[in-house]
């Protein structure tokens, strides 16, 4: 009897946990910035995004050092070919639900560094991406924009029950690099 | 006591781009560095040589996105002087404001970065808000807050109107009065003495032999600006002053880079109010002559030069691009030994690295007769051997 009393109140606890966690990530969620061979054009234009005057701070986003913290993975410039692999490998220590955003040109299709040699096609070819996110590099009111269009998807996801109910991108079929 | 060896990156909160760092320590102290800066290379290089001198120069431009005007006007100065062509005077104007408030914004950033290292986040708050005011000059004047593309072979491709010119005047009195704030801060705020002074210091000899350059080698004494020594652009028209330093350490840097603020400032208020009238472009003919040029240029990190081959076409037949943080990398390994490792950041961040400019990929044979090609395949079994050896030693 005090075993069923037990787990009864473990699940009555789980579905509450579960709720909360999701409101904390649609109120605040962590994001960490990956620079997977950029210019470091976007990654400025991220970085102010923090200060005084876009502050995205007010929306309760915050950069985290590791992936580990993260439910944002924010991933900047064109994939080189070396960093292809350790791109992979932080994307995998991100818990789940984990949602990518691509910036700039160079993260949705190479942009201008389009067919060099050691640059991979684009982001979506080493991990799924959710969200891109134009410009070369984007102003930091489209990267916010950007930013509360994935927690849009993130709220969707979660009245759905996961991401399934959007069509599958092709890009969730990459292979594991070959590098 | 044994020897640790601490990895930090590709991926470390740290850093904000992707560098692995071996650091030698023996207990606290550090001994010895290795670093691999490898994992920016995009092969620019070789793409340059494939593209026109119209198209080229918006890739040159994204070499690195923090100094992008530098990449764009070193390169395009050297075509035009293989070209022999003359850029009207406005021109010259319109390119060195550009120049020079690139140098403010990166410096600002910069400063904040330093400050950001040192646990400090509130200098690096106010910094980014003051660097606002820049970015607005520059989108006002080129239409992008980065990577402007402001530079064509002959000239410039946006004017600076008498309405842009008034506004971009009207915001350089706020900013003067936050760097004169920063001046005066440097010399008395605690939290900044504690942690620069003394920190990571280098030598006068010590910056002549690692070759530093820019702000690295003017804040061990050494007085030396491409912008003095071989002048470009309008720099031999305007009145400025080179900044140096005898300190050397963290904090010399800091005064180098803030003097620099002021004299940046200066510059941009001379060329603005001294505008020639004219044109901003001459027409430049498609193919240039067979010739070569190495174009020197001040980026605000230091000396950055691009050396062009060319071969009657209209495309270059080689570039290589020497960045000034290739220079300085050498002289961390050297001002980090016998530090702290806490400071191992801020010393490191003191040369405003930038590895997106810096990941080069050379092949040095002295041997080689004839051109050879390595594949994807040869490169990584090399990387494989080299890693082996370094491992057994």
């Amino acid at each position: 009897m005090i075993s069923e009393n037990r787990s009864l109140s473990i699940m009555i606890n789980r579905g509450l946990s579960q709720r909360l966690a999701s409101w904390a990530r649609v109120k605040s969620p962590w994001i960490t910035i990956f620079n997977s061979g950029a210019c470091n054009a976007c990654d400025i234009e991220v970085i102010a995004c923090l200060t005084p005057r876009f502050d995205v701070e007010r929306f309760g986003i915050l950069v985290k050092g590791t992936p580990r913290h993260a439910d944002i993975l924010v991933v900047t410039g064109p994939v080189t070919k070396k960093q292809a692999s350790r791109l992979r490998r932080i994307w995998e220590q991100m818990p789940e639900p984990k949602y990518v955003i691509a910036m700039g040109a160079c993260g949705a299709g190479g942009g201008v560094f389009r067919g060099l040699y050691h640059v991979m096609e684009s982001v979506s070819s080493v991990i799924p991406v959710d969200v891109y996110i134009g410009g070369c590099p984007p102003r930091p009111d489209e990267i916010i924009s950007g930013v509360v269009t994935c927690l849009n998807l993130l709220k969707e996801d979660l009245d759905h029950g996961g991401k399934a109910w959007r069509t599958t991108p092709a890009s969730a079929q990459a292979t594991e690099e070959t590098v | 006591m044994a020897r640790v060896i601490v990895p930090v990156g590709p991926q470390h909160p740290a850093l904000k781009e992707p560098v692995n760092f071996r650091i030698i320590a023996e207990g606290e102290t550090i001994v010895g560095l290795e670093l691999d800066v490898s994992y920016n290379h995009r092969g620019i290089e070789k793409a340059a040589e494939q593209r026109d001198f119209t198209r080229v120069v918006p890739l040159l431009e994204r070499i690195c996105g923090i100094c992008s005007h530098s990449h764009g006007t070193a390169f395009v100065k050297g075509i035009e002087e293989i070209m022999a062509i003359a850029v009207p005077p406005r021109a010259e104007y319109i390119r060195t404001i550009i120049a020079e408030l690139e140098r403010i914004h990166s410096h600002l950033l910069w400063l904040g970065v330093a400050a950001h290292e040192i646990g400090w986040n509130t200098l690096f708050m106010w910094t980014w808000r003051d660097r606002e005011a820049v970015q607005d000059i520059l989108e006002e004047i080129s239409g992008n807050r980065v990577n402007y593309g402001m530079n064509i072979v002959g000239g410039v491709r946006r004017d600076i109107t008498p309405e842009l010119n008034k506004a971009a005047l009207d915001r350089l009195p706020a900013l003067e009065a936050q760097i004169a704030g920063y001046v005066e801060l440097l010399k008395k705020q605690e939290t900044v003495l504690l942690r620069f002074q003394g920190v990571g210091r280098l030598t006068r000899e010590q910056a002549l032999t690692y070759g530093t350059v820019g702000p690295t080698a003017r804040s061990s004494g050494v007085e030396y600006d491409i912008r003095r020594d071989d002048p470009y652009c309008a720099y031999a028209e305007v009145p400025w002053d080179v900044v140096t330093d005898t300190h050397g350490d963290v904090y010399g840097k800091t005064i180098v880079r803030i003097g620099e603020l002021r004299e940046s400032v200066r510059i941009v208020r001379y060329c603005l109010e001294h505008l020639p009238e004219g044109d901003i472009t001459v027409k430049a003919p498609r193919n240039a002559p067979t010739g070569h040029a190495l174009s020197r240029y001040e980026a605000p990190r230091g000396e950055l030069s691009h050396y062009i081959r060319t071969n009657g076409t209209d495309k270059a037949d080689r570039l290589d691009v020497r960045t000034p943080t290739l220079a300085n990398w050498t002289s961390v390994a050297a001002s980090l030994v016998n530090q702290n490792l806490a400071d191992i950041p801020v010393i490191i961040a003191a040369i405003d690295p930038c590895l997106s400019c810096t990941s080069r990929l050379t092949v040095l044979n002295p041997q080689r007769t004839s051109s050879t090609e390595m594949t994807w395949e040869d490169l990584r079994r090399r990387a494989r051997e080299l890693n082996r050896e370094r491992e057994r030693c």
